[in-house]
């Protein structure tokens, strides 16, 4: 190509960079601003009110809590899923259709579905008092069952959101030719064996990709959460929304905000760094 | 060591009939090709060997042994695949010592092996390599490596030289065929090529259609093919047919007579070009030559016998024009008869 038309490409990604600097980087920097600022100038008040909060050191455990359980259970359900997706010869599509169905659900109506299904007129409590097993209607969201309320969240979670790392791993394993499980097979690996020394480090593009995207994820939760247990259970995302709506303390809700992009940076670059694949070892 | 036999393995993929009763024995340390065109059921035959395929019904025993309900691992094999798959996340010395890794051998073990086996491809330069940074040439003899590391009792093959380019291709062949007689390791070699087939194998099965049709040395799949596809699959060219009648013991072609079979009347005269030789004065069989190609080596005369398509080969030096017609002298003893109606070689006299 000659040299005189090297601009295009940058002509052609120049919509969505102007875009992505209205409407991402700008609020960025803003925000970034916002949370390190009282009035004009430059101040941490924003930060000592926010860690001073009785709520935060609770929203930062709970949110720790939540990603250390949720994403680790997310990863080893969608690998088992995605392992068997993979092997069904009939039906494949369907089921994987059925799998993703809670993919299309926004995060807010999830969490009213499992509201209607936990709290106490619920359906849950409905079963087990039809079953006897209960005398009356239990609160099983309430302050005082914060682990009912936490398993609760963890459930949700794992219903709304293993299909999108469930999506991510079938992608990947289709990728990786079946020569390799053969060959492996033929050379006297057993199953767990092909699984552990060939399929895994050979999906490890797949896993960091989920990883990231789950994580990020995991790390802004809310509208479940807020759903299933209000402010019963604090988490980072849903203090920011407390200090921004009820407090109308917008840089406190910043300060959260930057937090939260703190966090999620700095476990984007974990997994990049121990989930690195050298270029050499590609297939 | 070990021999193999193929017990009448059927497989049907739904109505679809891959493979029709297919028996073969393959003796200790032998070396056969399966050899056809592309469909023709040798690599799904060579998958069922393998255990990555379950056949319909039928049998495989290796080293006396029935292997035919065994998982891959348990029948005692190794296998170089077409593509290679060597394992790109793992270093070349890695992925020789994948087999004795799996075997829990010793360390000291291991890396004695795979410096044999690196030894004997000649690949001991690249062990710290990982399969990205080789050239394919390389990665062919990795995965030939990662077979012969295990020292199998049976190496199964699968086109393994056909994503080479030809002149690599060719030198892997030779090499190939020195390393496994080092070896002495019983092998089934897949391809489609004839050259390679015909260059490496003590014996050659010929599959068309899900059926072996014939199984021999090269050279008597080549001299006396048992089929119509068989003369016309081996052989470049391929063997000539022409269409003629026997009537008492002797074919008319034009002024020619050549004695023929006389069991069938309706019989294809299976020559081969270089069995053919020009005749001084013109007599024997009238060839009507139309395209003269000279290879260097030979001529290459295309044009026709009795109005039917043939090719022969002359030497280099012959003086033939196109749009004259030659003689052809033809021995009895190296045509083959083919029955017409059912396209099988005709008994010889």
């Amino acid at each position: 190509m000659p040299a005189r038309t090297s601009w295009i490409p940058y002509a052609l990604i120049a919509p969505s960079v102007i875009f992505l600097g209205a409407l991402f980087l700008v609020p960025l920097v803003q925000t970034i601003w916002l949370s390190f600022s009282v009035g004009d100038g430059f101040s941490m008040e924003n930060y000592q009110r926010m860690a001073g909060d009785l709520n935060f050191s609770l929203a930062v455990r709970n949110t720790f809590l939540l990603t250390l359980v949720v994403v680790p259970l997310q990863v080893v359900l969608a690998l088992a899923m995605a392992t068997m997706v993979t092997k069904l010869d009939k039906g494949r599509d369907l089921v994987l259709w059925v799998l993703t169905i809670p993919l299309g659900i926004s995060d807010l109506a999830a969490g009213l579905a499992w509201l209607a299904l936990l709290q106490n007129t619920g359906y849950l409590n409905s079963a087990l008092y039809a079953l006897g097993l209960i005398q009356g209607p239990m609160g099983w969201l309430s302050q005082e069952t914060p682990w009912a309320l936490f398993f609760a969240i963890v459930l949700a979670e794992l219903w709304r959101a293993t299909a999108i790392v469930l999506v991510i791993l079938i992608a990947g394993l289709q990728l990786i030719p079946k020569e390799f499980s053969e060959a492996a097979e033929i050379f006297g690996a057993k199953p767990w064996t092909r699984f552990t020394k060939i399929t895994l480090p050979l999906l490890k593009p797949s896993l960091q990709s989920a990883l990231i995207l789950r994580t990020v994820l995991a790390f802004e939760v809310f509208a479940v959460v807020y759903a299933l247990g209000g402010r019963n259970f604090p988490v980072l995302a849903g203090e920011a929304y407390v200090w921004q709506n009820d407090n109308q303390n917008y840089g406190a809700a910043a300060a959260y905000a930057v937090l939260i992009m703190a966090i999620s940076l700095a476990a984007t670059a974990v997994y990049l760094r121990i989930l690195r694949t050298r270029p050499e070892q590609l297939p | 060591m070990a021999d193999i036999v193929i017990d009448r393995v059927v497989k049907e993929f739904g109505p679809f009939r891959a493979l029709q009763e297919i028996s073969l024995t393959v003796n200790d340390g032998e070396f056969v090709a399966l050899l056809g065109p592309s469909g023709c059921g040798k690599t799904t035959l060579l998958r069922i060997i393998a255990g990555l395929e379950t056949q319909t019904s039928g049998r495989i025993v290796i080293g006396g042994q029935d292997v035919s309900n065994l998982a891959p691992r348990k029948r005692g094999l190794a296998m170089v695949f077409q593509n290679y798959a060597i394992f790109p996340h793992m270093s070349v010395f890695e992925n020789v010592a994948f087999g004795l890794r799996m075997q829990k051998a010793a360390q000291a073990e291991v890396k004695r092996k795979v410096e044999r086996a690196a030894a004997l491809l000649h690949i001991e330069g690249y062990l710290d390599r990982y399969p990205a940074k080789l050239s394919g040439g390389q990665r062919q003899r990795v995965a030939v490596a990662r077979a012969l590391a295990v020292e199998p009792a049976v190496l199964l093959m699968d086109e393994p030289l056909s994503n080479l380019d030809a002149l690599l291709r060719l030198e892997m062949r030779t090499e190939l065929k020195a390393v496994l007689r080092q070896a002495g390791t019983t092998t089934i070699y897949v391809t489609h090529d004839q050259t390679e087939a015909m260059g490496l194998a003590d014996r050659i099965a010929v599959m068309y259609g899900g059926k072996i049709d014939q199984i021999g040395s090269p050279l008597e799949i080549y001299a006396t093919p048992a089929t119509r596809f068989v003369g016309g699959f081996i052989g470049a060219p391929p063997m000539n047919f022409i269409k003629v009648r026997c009537h008492g013991g002797t074919a008319r072609i034009g002024d020619a007579t050549l004695p023929c079979p006389s069991t069938v009347t309706d019989l294809e005269l299976g020559l081969r070009g270089e069995d053919a030789s020009l005749s001084a004065n013109g007599s024997g069989i009238p060839f009507d030559v139309r395209v003269v190609e000279p290879m260097g080596s030979h001529l290459l005369l295309t044009g026709s016998i009795d109005g039917q398509l043939a090719r022969i080969v002359a030497p280099p030096v012959a003086k033939v024009n196109p749009g004259v017609r030659v003689g052809l002298n033809v021995d009895p003893a190296r045509v083959t008869w083919i029955d017409s109606a059912t396209g099988r070689a005709v008994a010889r006299a």
